[in-house]
């Protein structure tokens, strides 16, 4: 599945997205969340106030136990300051 | 609150470049005699007391989009609105410009400031862009956090 970054998770990561190939006992987003922050500093950075961290499955909103089976692609972003 | 009238088609669009508030509030009237109130919510990048250069605003192409047009849904299930455009700029901003632009038009006042206030407080908690500050000194001052009271202005909403 494809992982994408934005705002200041992008910048502690330092891409805007890459393939990712979690094992399958990664099944919520709030596990993927774990796996993601053991992959290295930035990673870890990113992630470390994981409470505060949204993320959104195929382009929806989704929360912390999601599913991500059957995810194409899975986002991650602070909260939104749009508008 | 929901009703059953025929549905209008809102306008939603992202923009790189500055829009024209006026422009995009005689087009939504162009035609029409049904229409009673008009509510214009216009977003603007404040300078901060001089100290800000440009506010760069991060978006989710497709996300951002998509998340808009579902508020724009909601919100037409939930008033009888008979037009609504919202505008919403992505990219490097100056102050003084127009950051976001929300328009609703319905028969009377009520429903049109109601909308209006829906669709940014929504907008607000739910569509995926990030601001980040750019200082008149040189320095790159860092992602806006969000504000706790923009989630207590977004959760009222809730039935």
């Amino acid at each position: 599945m494809k992982a994408v970054y934005f705002a200041s998770v992008r910048e502690r990561i330092g891409l805007t997205e890459e393939e990712i190939s979690p094992p399958a006992g990664v099944a919520t987003v709030a596990e993927l969340i774990g796996w993601l922050s053991a992959r290295g500093e930035g990673y870890a950075a990113a992630f470390a106030n994981a409470a505060t961290i949204r993320a959104a499955i195929d382009r929806n909103h989704a929360r912390p136990d999601s599913p991500i089976r059957a995810a194409r692609e899975i986002a991650f972003f602070p909260p939104m300051t749009g508008g | 609150m929901t009703h059953t009238t025929s549905l209008i088609a809102p306008t939603v669009r992202l923009c790189a470049e500055p829009f024209d508030a006026a422009r995009e509030e005689a087009l939504l009237l162009q035609g029409r005699t049904d229409i009673g109130a008009l509510v214009c919510f216009t977003g603007l990048c404040r300078d901060e007391a001089g100290t800000l250069a440009a506010l760069e605003l991060e978006h989710y192409p497709g996300m951002a989009e998509s998340e808009i047009a579902a508020i724009a849904a909601d919100a037409l299930t939930r008033w009888p609105l008979q037009g609504l455009t919202v505008l919403h700029r992505y990219g490097l901003i100056r102050p003084g410009e127009k950051i976001v632009l929300v328009a609703a038009a319905a028969r009377h006042r009520a429903e049109a400031f109601a909308a209006a206030e829906f669709l940014m407080d929504y907008l607000k908690t739910r569509a995926p862009f990030w601001k980040k500050e750019h200082r008149v000194d040189g320095r790159e001052d860092g992602w806006v956090e969000a504000k706790a009271s923009d989630d207590a202005a977004a959760a009222r909403w809730k039935e």
